[in-house]
C-alpha cells in the first residue's frame, strides 16, 4: 500500500518536473533562464559525484577531471565536426573511457579511501597544469587551438542532432539541459533500483561479504566510477554549451571542493539532495557575486563546517527523518509506515535509527 | 660544470622545502588520522604573519622564525578546540569539516586584506658560481630542514613528552588507562602540527608570492608527500619530499616548471599504486 502510494507520488513528481522544465521559459527572464541552465548543467555533475560517493562509497576528488575532459573533448569536437552531435556523444565516451583506465589502476590495485582522493586530487591537478601550458601554436587538435590558460573562446554550441545549420536557441538549450538532468535523475534512479544498483551498494556497505557471494568489488566498483565519470563527462558538455567556452579553471580544486559541498548540504546517499544543495547553493554564490565584504568563500567554508558539525546527514535525510518522525508520532499508523518504508527503499540507514 | 653545482642548489632547494611544507601535515596525520585540507592555508596565515610583523618594523628572523610558528600554533589550538575535536575517527567528515575551513580562512584573509600579492625582500643576499648567481637563501632552508630533523627527531625520541605522544600514538587505550589524557595529547599535537606549518610559511615568505590563495599551491603537495611516505612521520616524510623534490627540479630543468610538477604527480600515483602503505610502510618500518 505504502510502496504503490510512494510510486505515484514520484511519478507524479517526474511528471511535475518535465512540466516545469516544458514551460520555464515562458515566466522566466533571458537570464534567469541562462542562470537556471547553468545550474542545471552543474546539477548533472553534482549527480555524478553523488552516484559514485553517496552510493558506490568512492571519495573522488577530482571529479572535476572528468567534467573538465568532457567540456574539453566537447570542445575540440564541436569545432573539428562544427557539429555538435559527435561532440556530446565523444564528451560522454572519453571521460567514461579515461575513467575506466584510472580506475583499473585504482580499484585493481585495491586502493582505498584517503590514498583514492590523493590520486584523483592529483589527477585533476595533473590535466590542469597541462592545459595551462598549452599556449602557443603549436598545441591544437584538428583545427581546435588550445589555447593554454586562455582556453578555447567561440566553441560552437548545440545545435539539432545532425543538423549544424540549426543551432539551438536558449530556449531550446534549456530545455536540452532540463531534460538531460531529469533524464540522468531517473537513469541513475532506475540503475539503482535494478540488481546491479543493489550489488553497488552492497559493495559500499561491506566489501568482504559481498565478495564472499560471488561478486567482484573491483569489477563493480570500477564501473561504478566509469558511470560516474561519463555523467561528469555529459555534464562538461553541457556546460561547455551553456557558456561557448572552455577553459583550465574548469579543473580548478574550488570547483571539484563545491561538488562536495553541494552533496553534503543536499544529502549523502540520496541522488535528490545533491541536485537541490548544488541549486540552492549556486544561488548563494551568484547572489553574493565577487563583492568584498562578503566573500563567497567565507560563506561556503562557514556553511560546509557547520553543515558537518551540526548537520552531517545533509538537508534532504534529515527532513525525511523529521517527516516520518511526525508521521510516527500519529498514534496507531506509525510504526507501520516506517516499518514498511525502511523494507520498500532498501534503505541502508533504518529511518529512526540514530 | 657550473651548472650542474646550480642544479644540484636547486635539488636540495627543492627537497628542503617540500619537506618544510610536509612536515606540519605529516604530524598531524601520522598522530591522529587527520588530513587537515586546511594546511595550505595554515602555511599562508604564517606567511601573513611574517609579511606583516615585517612591514610593522619587526626583524624579520623574529618574524620568521617565532612570530609566524607562534600565531599559527595559536590558531591551530583554538581550531582544534572548537572543530576537530569532534571530529577525530571521523575521517571523511574530519577532510570535508578542514576543506570548509580552508575555504573559511580565505575569505577571512581576503576580506581583511583584499585580493593582492604582498612580499618580503629575501634577506642574506647571493653568491656566485662562474656564470651563475644563487642565493645564500637556498643553503639557510636546508639549514632550517635540518634543525627540524633534529628537533623532532630529539623531542620525539629523548623527551618525556615525546615518548607520552608516542605511546598515544600507539594506543591511545592504553595511554589513558596509564594516566595520560589523549584529548590533551591531541590537542598539543595539533597545535604543534600548526605551528611547524606555520614556520614554514615563514621560511617560504621571502620566496614566494603573498596572496590568500597561495594555500592551494601547496597543499596538494604537502598531501602527496604524507601520503607517499606513509605512516612514519620523520622517516616517512623525508624519503618521500627526497624524492618528489628532487623529481620536481630535475624535472623541470630538464623540460618545463610545469611538467616538473606533472612527473612529480605521476610518480606519486605510481608510487602509491605500488606502496599503498606509502614508502615508510613497506621499507622503514618502525621507524618515527
Amino acid at each position: 500500500m505504502y510502496h504503490r502510494l510512494s510510486l505515484i507520488a514520484q511519478a507524479l513528481a517526474v511528471g511535475l518536473a518535465a512540466i516545469g522544465i516544458a514551460l520555464a521559459p515562458g515566466y522566466l527572464e533571458i537570464f534567469t533562464l541562462m542562470q537556471v541552465t547553468l545550474f542545471a548543467a552543474m546539477a548533472v555533475l553534482s549527480l555524478s559525484l553523488a552516484f559514485i560517493w553517496g552510493y558506490g562509497g568512492i571519495l573522488s576528488f577530482g571529479q572535476t577531471a572528468f567534467f573538465g575532459l568532457g567540456g574539453y573533448t566537447y570542445a575540440i569536437a564541436a569545432i573539428n565536426f562544427q557539429d555538435s552531435t559527435y561532440g556530446i556523444l565523444l564528451a560522454i565516451f572519453i571521460p567514461g573511457l579515461f575513467a575506466a583506465i584510472l580506475g583499473y589502476f585504482v580499484f585493481y590495485g585495491r586502493i582505498s579511501d584517503v590514498y583514492l582522493g590523493v590520486i584523483t586530487l592529483t589527477v585533476t591537478l595533473i590535466l590542469f597544469n597541462v592545459i595551462n601550458s598549452t599556449s602557443g601554436d603549436e598545441y591544437h587538435i584538428g583545427t581546435a587551438m588550445l589555447g593554454g590558460f586562455n582556453g578555447i573562446p567561440a566553441v560552437p554550441t548545440f545545435n539539432m542532432p545532425f543538423d549544424p545549420a540549426s543551432p539551438l536557441s536558449p530556449e531550446a538549450s534549456w530545455w536540452t539541459t532540463g531534460s538531460m538532468l531529469l533524464i540522468v535523475y531517473l537513469g541513475l534512479r532506475l540503475l539503482l533500483a535494478s540488481p546491479f544498483g543493489r550489488v553497488v551498494v552492497a559493495v559500499r556497505e561491506n566489501e568482504v561479504r559481498a565478495s564472499l557471494l560471488g561478486y567482484d568489488p573491483r569489477m563493480i566498483r570500477l564501473i561504478t566510477f566509469i558511470i560516474g565519470g561519463a555523467v561528469a563527462g555529459l555534464a562538461g558538455a553541457l556546460y561547455v554549451n551553456w557558456g561557448a567556452f572552455v577553459g583550465p579553471t574548469i579543473f580548478s580544486l574550488s570547483l571539484s571542493a563545491e561538488i562536495i559541498i553541494w552533496i553534503t548540504i543536499g544529502g549523502l546517499g540520496t541522488l535528490l539532495g545533491p541536485v537541490l544543495g548544488c541549486f540552492l547553493i549556486q544561488y548563494i554564490v551568484a547572489s553574493i557575486g565577487s563583492q568584498q565584504t562578503f566573500n563567497s568563500n567565507l560563506v561556503l567554508g562557514a556553511v560546509l563546517i557547520i553543515f558537518v558539525l551540526l548537520l552531517p546527514k545533509g538537508l534532504v535525510p534529515t527532513i525525511r527523518d523529521l517527516a516520518l518522525w511526525l508521521l510516527a508520532a500519529k498514534p496507531g499508523t506509525g510504526r507501520s509506515v516506517k516499518a514498511e518504508l525502511n523494507a520498500a527503499s532498501g534503505n541502508p540507514h533504518p529511518v529512526g535509527a540514530p | 660544470m657550473d651548472i650542474y653545482l646550480i642544479l644540484l642548489l636547486d635539488v636540495i632547494n627543492g627537497m628542503a622545502s617540500l619537506f618544510l611544507l610536509s612536515l606540519g601535515l605529516a604530524i598531524i596525520f601520522g598522530m591522529m588520522k587527520i588530513i587537515n585540507l586546511a594546511h595550505g592555508e595554515f602555511i599562508m596565515l604564517g606567511a601573513y604573519a611574517t609579511v606583516i610583523s615585517t612591514n610593522a618594523g619587526v626583524n624579520i628572523w623574529i618574524a620568521m622564525l617565532l612570530i609566524a610558528p607562534l600565531f599559527v600554533g595559536l590558531v591551530g589550538l583554538l581550531i582544534e578546540r572548537c572543530l576537530i575535536r569532534f571530529l577525530y575517527g571521523r575521517l571523511v567528515d574530519s577532510m570535508l569539516a578542514t576543506w570548509g575551513l580552508s575555504l573559511l580562512i580565505i575569505g577571512i584573509v581576503t576580506t581583511i586584506f583584499g585580493n593582492t600579492i604582498q612580499g618580503v625582500p629575501t634577506p642574506l643576499g647571493g653568491f656566485s658560481i662562474g656564470n651563475y648567481r644563487s642565493s645564500y637563501y637556498t643553503l639557510f632552508l636546508l639549514a632550517m630542514a635540518l634543525v627540524m630533523i633534529a628537533i623532532v627527531y630529539g623531542v620525539m625520541r629523548h623527551t618525556r613528552l615525546g615518548l607520552i605522544a608516542r605511546a598515544t600514538m600507539q594506543n591511545p587505550a592504553m595511554a589513558n588507562t596509564l594516566g595520560i589524557n589523549p584529548a590533551r595529547v591531541y590537542m598539543g599535537t595539533f597545535a604543534a602540527g600548526a605551528a611547524v606549518t606555520g614556520l614554514a610559511g615563514g621560511l617560504l615568505a621571502p620566496v614566494s608570492g603573498i596572496t590568500p590563495v597561495m594555500g592551494g599551491a601547496y597543499v596538494a603537495k604537502a598531501f602527496i608527500t604524507v601520503v607517499g611516505g606513509g605512516a612514519a612521520m620523520l622517516s616517512g616524510t623525508l624519503s618521500a619530499s627526497t624524492l618528489f623534490g628532487s623529481l620536481n627540479q630535475i624535472g623541470a630543468y630538464f623540460t618545463t616548471p610545469v611538467y616538473g610538477e606533472v612527473i612529480v604527480f605521476t610518480a606519486a600515483i605510481i608510487l602509491i599504486r605500488l606502496l599503498p602503505q606509502g614508502i615508510s610502510g613497506r621499507f622503514l618500518k618502525g621507524n618515527l
